[in-house]
């Protein structure tokens, strides 16, 4: 589905991407977690073509996306929950959600309100909001708009940027249960988390950016496992 | 029948990313965690976060066995110990021994590996598998323990040894898998023989034989004699033990688990990769271990790699069965042997020249070494007594040497064959 090799990237003289090889398989979960400011943002950014490729490539569906315009890689099937929800507040729940279908209603797919429908079985608390204004909703209820707004495109990589962040744990189990129904349903996930033990703990496999350099990776059970890991991220001094 | 279908069947693409991504991990954990690799990568002004591509594996250092042996028992470890759950040691002698060690996940991934091997070598979670590897320091027994285990198969952990208590058990329990070396294989069946078992009443379908090399010739007596299906099967300590390459039922080269073991085939006076196909030495890069990560160990055992798909569907490359080694290293009864100690040991025996010779036969199936040494005269005119004494203390001193007993025969001065520059001293009978 989507392959990375060597991807360098960053902000002008900035290089925040040192060296990133990774790839996500149809149907995972894969998550990368790593510090703040490692880079995990930036690589959402740069596979979304908001960021520009320094040098590497990146193969979405056989496709290499250099020089591909943001909203062409969109159209590709690739959407991105942004960091921090970033709901149209001003909208309502469906007109966010009508939004969201702009890419299958401009391919003249249709079939918006079938779809609309879907969002509402996958996420009911949007049904009962529907006429509401999205800055009303409180946290969690955003972060489930924005994760509908992406999956209208009907994506075949949705992409998501720190769903859990200022979520009370709570809100983030549900969050993450989503996630998993999501993979259930043949979709295809890259779940970008600081939140490493409740990433791991849905995920296939995962990666550690640290820096801008994958450090490890593997089979998130195995991450889980790894005393660097559970150093580093899961706040645990074993022994 | 695969254990992992999506491994081992994967495309070539895949696999390569897998690879690329493992690599470029395990280069910066060696080059954090161990200061041996460290100082390497810096001898020879190797960035390691500069490395971009699987091609680019012949711009690293090689790891030689002596690299382990100095930095006995520890120094290699990519981990501290209380991450490690198992240690192994290579069936050398305690002088030349090597520790390797496996953190939990290293085990788990072992096992898996091993599964693998099995999978593809008949073996299902229906099998009795009879384990007749020793159990101890050699990873031979453990490693294909665990992965019987982990496919659900019904192991008996007898280890080596004791031949008529194996065939007992082997009736008793209906034993389907029989897991040991491919001459003690041939030894079980030569006295199933002499016990006036019969054959076609046992339950035996699969031999899986490894440790040491073997032939075609070997197989083809191994499955007539014991009515089985034979597969070889490879591996060595250094990298994990059992589990890096087996063959499956088409029995046709070995299926090397590309997506842990980085393989490379060079020929071994120009260091260069050979031509593809061609025999050479391979050389073998961990890619997902953590206790024991290694950087192209030089394995001295001479293969081939064949890229033609198997009929099997694995599109994992194969090698052809260990063609021999570029040392002068003997495996005696499953012991590797280096004539250097045998040389070691006679040198400093008083009354013996420094000329001998090893020779090694196979009788009965099994290895058989003795070695002839050159004595001063006054001691062949001795009396029987003395010479006696002589070869008591040399057999002692070579057995706790080497861990493996020798034969030793003296004879009289000048009567061994002298050579020019570098003789060959080993002279091996062995029809394999």
């Amino acid at each position: 589905m989507l392959k990375i090799r060597n991807l360098e990237a960053g902000y002008g003289k900035l290089r925040v991407l040192k060296r990133i090889s990774m790839h996500v398989d149809p149907g995972e979960i894969v998550t990368i977690i790593g510090a703040n400011g490692a880079g995990k943002t930036t690589l959402l950014q740069t596979i979304t073509g908001l960021v520009k490729i320094g040098s590497g490539e990146i193969v979405f569906k056989e496709k290499n996306l250099q020089k591909v315009s943001p909203e062409k890689i969109v159209a590709s099937g690739c959407s991105l929950v942004p960091e921090g929800r970033q709901v149209f507040s001003t909208m309502t729940v469906e007109e966010n959600l009508i939004l969201g279908g702009y890419v299958l209603a401009k391919k003249g797919e249709g079939g918006i309100d079938q779809e609309i429908k879907r969002m509402y079985e996958l996420f009911p608390v949007l049904k009962e909001r529907e006429k509401q204004l999205a800055g009303t909703l409180s946290g969690g209820e955003q972060q489930m708009l924005a994760m509908g707004r992406a999956l209208m495109a009907k994506p075949s990589l949705i992409m998501m940027d720190e769903p859990s962040t200022g979520l009370a744990p709570l809100i983030v189990k549900s969050i993450f249960q989503v996630i998993l129904r999501l993979r259930e349903e043949g979709n295809t996930v890259l779940l970008v988390e600081q939140n490493a033990k409740a990433a791991l703990g849905i995920a296939d496999r995962g990666y550690v950016l640290e820096t801008g350099k994958i450090i490890l990776q593997g089979a998130a059970e195995d991450l889980l496992r790894n005393r660097d890991v559970q150093r580093a991220y899961l706040g645990r001094e074993s022994d | 029948m695969y254990w992992e279908e999506n491994r081992e069947c994967m495309s070539r693409e895949d696999l390569e990313q897998l690879q690329l991504e493992r690599l470029q991990s395990t280069i910066y954990r060696v080059a954090t965690h161990v200061p041996f690799y460290r100082r390497r990568f810096k001898e020879i002004n190797l960035d390691p976060d500069g490395f971009r591509l699987l091609t680019e594996l012949s711009s690293l250092p090689f790891t030689f066995k002596d690299d382990l042996r100095q930095n006995y028992p520890y120094g290699l470890f990519a981990v501290p110990l209380r991450d490690v759950v198992r240690i192994h040691s290579s069936s050398g002698t305690t002088g030349m021994a090597t520790v390797v060690g496996y953190t939990r996940n290293d085990i788990k991934t072992w096992s898996n590996l091993v599964a693998r091997v099995l999978t593809a070598a008949g073996v299902t979670k229906d099998d009795v598998i009879q384990i007749a590897f020793g159990y101890g320091l050699f990873t031979g027994g453990f490693g294909l323990h665990y992965g019987a285990e982990r496919i659900g198969a019904s192991v008996i952990p007898i280890s080596s040894g004791n031949t008529k208590r194996q065939i007992q058990i082997m009736q008793d329990f209906k034993t389907t898998a029989l897991v040991c070396t491919p001459s003690y294989a041939l030894m079980i069946a030569d006295t199933m023989l002499d016990m006036g078992v019969n054959i076609n009443a046992l339950s035996l379908r699969w031999g899986l034989f490894g440790a040491e090399p073997w032939s075609e010739a070997m197989r083809t007596e191994i499955n007539n004699k014991l009515n089985i299906t034979a597969t070889d099967n490879y591996g060595l300590s250094e990298v994990m033990g059992p589990g890096v390459a087996g063959e499956c039922l088409e029995c046709k080269g070995l299926h090397i688990n590309e997506d842990h073991f980085l393989v490379e085939i060079i020929n071994p006076s120009t260091l260069q990769p050979v031509q593809p196909g061609e025999v050479g030495e391979l050389v073998i890069t961990t890619l997902t271990k953590e206790a024991f990560p290694v950087i192209r160990y030089r394995t001295r055992d001479l293969t081939r790699l064949i890229t033609e798909p198997c009929a099997c569907g694995r599109t994992n490359y194969r090698m052809t069965r260990i063609l021999g080694r570029t040392d002068d290293m003997l495996i005696i009864k499953g012991v590797n042997v280096f004539p250097t100690q045998i040389e070691n040991v006679l040198f400093e025996i008083e009354g013996t020249e420094p000329h001998y010779r090893i020779v090694v036969e196979r009788e009965n199936h099994q290895d058989k070494a003795t070695v002839l040494v050159e004595v001063i005269e006054s001691i062949f005119f001795d009396e029987m007594k003395k010479q006696r004494q002589l070869v008591d203390t040399i057999k002692k001193k070579l057995a706790s040497e080497l861990g493996v007993s020798v034969d030793v025969k003296l004879v009289e001065e000048k009567t061994l064959e002298r050579f020019e520059g570098k003789g060959q001293r080993v002279i091996d009978k062995r029809e394999l």
